[in-house]
């Protein structure tokens, strides 16, 4: 499947134009399109790369045993590994709103199960909540669906752009599909199905719920408001980019509360998903193209970079309480000793959470920045600054506990094979990797774009 | 007044009563009542866009029907996975200690 993604990448760069393919040789309207533009292809390719690296990490724990066959914890694993994968490439190709539904709700009945494997109370009702989040989600989405295609009897996307008026009613639907979509994206403040779900999961199913699933939704949201609408509401984009910075600093600051080293984790997801909505206001405001702007693709670098960074931040986290047999945070003193790689990745993840370079996060937050001081947003520039320094706050107190040196009551550390280690820190170097990016926008990210409103 | 309009109004109605249930009720449970609720009245809502859409001359628009039976399938699936999760949650041994543990 990497290779897969891999040669749809290179083909899409050699041709420089979008990969298209109508399912069954219907073309649209009647039938199904899916599409591999530059950005499909990048969230594809990192896609491919993060399940490959958090497979191999899954492997021992979850690997059928010599002796007693595949036990029913493994199987259902392994079977919702590759459900995730399937629904998050339908998701990056799909070109009709209602395949995009339809992806949207695989992706969410592989995801649930994933919260409680382990079938203990508290994950069960995280998993509940999780669930009952998504499925409000999707119907509003699916709401916004219907009220779309009476009013133009379309439902594929580059159909659309050419068909749809500013009126009230299309201003509904549409709000109505953004808000389901916020609410799987667990954005402020509809995040509160988050930390619970992605703490209680075992870690590589915790890496890939929040490096992967919850950009699904955020992805969508990205077509439906630069493939689909032609108008860009300023009060919209206003009112989105202040729930990113809502969810910014306020769940940056309550994950510099907690005191398990997982739900401070999950509580980060939040905070750097809020970056993403930033976006919205900073686009078209200075007469380019939107993906012609800085902002653009210091957008869809966060979406990367925080994906490689916080898949190796749950990896590194699951190992860190598989040698130590606990999170709290105030107690990992000893961690570098045992499982010091593990320590190293999970500092090098923080640094792209921070901005600080060399990391992709740095990359990404100049792009915001500058594509906010471009436009005059002040407001949006101060919180990227404030967020990058609650994150600094937060990284920094477990870097601190885990290196300094363990007293006398050190319960028994185990030592991890190196072997295992190394995976979070090629997943933290991929992360660090983006950074060497150039400061510019990005062609590549453009390729298909300008063609995405003259349909096929 | 047409069946369209009454229809539609009747789908509204049912998405207003789920949308409340879904925020003001607590229990898991009639959450999910309340979400087959919204369900049934987006389905409803499809049934009247395939009526209105009907004006080249077939008697019902075919699209909305084939897409309302995929919706009907995804959200029996969703209320199954949900119930089989409820129902594994009220199994499950409800311990004290549940903090301690990782």
């Amino acid at each position: 499947m990497l290779l897969l993604s891999f040669a749809v990448l290179a083909l899409v760069v050699r041709n420089y134009s979008a990969l298209g393919y109508d399912l069954g040789g219907w073309a649209p309207p009647l039938g199904l399109r899916l599409r591999a533009d530059g950005i499909s292809a990048a969230m594809m390719v990192m896609t491919g790369l993060i399940l490959c690296l958090v497979g191999l990490s899954a492997r021992p724990e979850f690997q059928s045993s010599e002796t007693g066959g595949e036990t029913r914890k493994t199987l259902v694993f392994w079977a919702l590994f590759l459900g995730v994968a399937s629904a998050l490439n339908l998701v990056f190709l799909a070109q009709d709103l209602f395949n995009l539904f339809v992806a949207l709700e695989l992706l969410t009945f592989a995801a649930v199960p994933l919260v409680s494997l382990d079938g203990r109370a508290k994950t069960l009702s995280a998993a509940l909540r999780y669930l009952l989040f998504a499925l409000a989600g999707s119907v509003l989405y699916l709401l916004g669906v219907v009220l779309i295609y009476a009013n133009y009897a379309a439902l594929d996307l580059g159909t659309l752009h050419g068909l749809i008026r500013n009126e009230a009613a299309t201003s509904i639907a549409v709000a109505l599909m953004i808000a389901g979509l916020m609410a799987k994206t667990a954005v402020f403040p509809l995040h509160i199905w988050l930390p619970p779900a992605h703490s209680g999961a075992p870690a590589p199913a915790s890496a890939i719920l929040s490096a992967l699933v919850i950009k699904a939704p955020f992805f969508i949201i990205l077509r439906l408001w630069f493939d689909m609408l032609p108008m860009n509401s300023t009060t919209a984009a206003g009112l989105l980019a202040g729930a990113g910075s809502a969810s910014i600093l306020f769940c940056s600051v309550l994950a510099l509360r907690q005191s398990r080293l997982k739900l401070m984790i999950a509580y980060s997801t939040v905070a750097q998903v809020g970056y993403l909505f930033l976006v919205f206001p900073l686009l078209g405001a200075d007469g380019l193209a939107p993906w012609g702007s800085i902002a653009w693709s210091g957008s869809i670098l966060q979406l990367m970079s925080h994906a490689f960074a916080k898949a190796a931040m749950f990896v590194a986290a699951g190992l860190i309480v598989e040698a130590l047999g606990h999170d709290r945070i105030d107690d990992l003193a000893g961690a570098g000793k045992a499982a010091p790689l593990s320590v190293l990745a999970f500092a090098i993840a923080g640094l792209s959470l921070m901005g600080l370079p060399p990391s992709g996060g740095f990359v990404a937050k100049v792009m915001l920045l500058s594509g906010a001081v471009s436009v005059g947003e002040w407001w949006i520039a101060v919180t990227i600054l404030v967020g990058g320094v609650l994150a600094a706050a937060y990284v920094f107190r477990v870097v601190g506990k885990t290196t300094a040196s363990p007293g006398a009551d050190v319960p028994n550390l185990m030592i991890l094979p190196r072997s295992r280690e190394i995976i979070p820190l090629i997943l933290a170097l991929c992360a660090v990797a983006i950074g060497f990016i150039p400061l510019q926008p990005l062609d590549f990210l453009d390729i298909g774009r300008s063609v995405a409103g003259v349909g096929p | 007044m047409s069946p369209a309009l009454l229809f539609g109004l009747c789908a509204a109605a049912l998405i207003g009563i789920g949308l409340f249930g879904l925020i003001v009720q607590p229990d898991p449970l009639r959450k999910l009542l309340s979400f087959n609720l919204i369900g049934a009245g987006v389905f409803l809502l499809f049934g009247v866009a395939g009526k209105r859409g009907a004006a080249v001359g077939f008697s019902s628009d075919p699209v909305p029907q084939a897409l309302v039976i995929t919706g009907i399938v995804v959200a029996f699936s969703a209320s199954a996975l949900a119930v089989a999760l409820l129902v594994r949650l009220s199994e499950a041994p409800d311990r004290a200690d549940e903090d301690d543990e990782i």
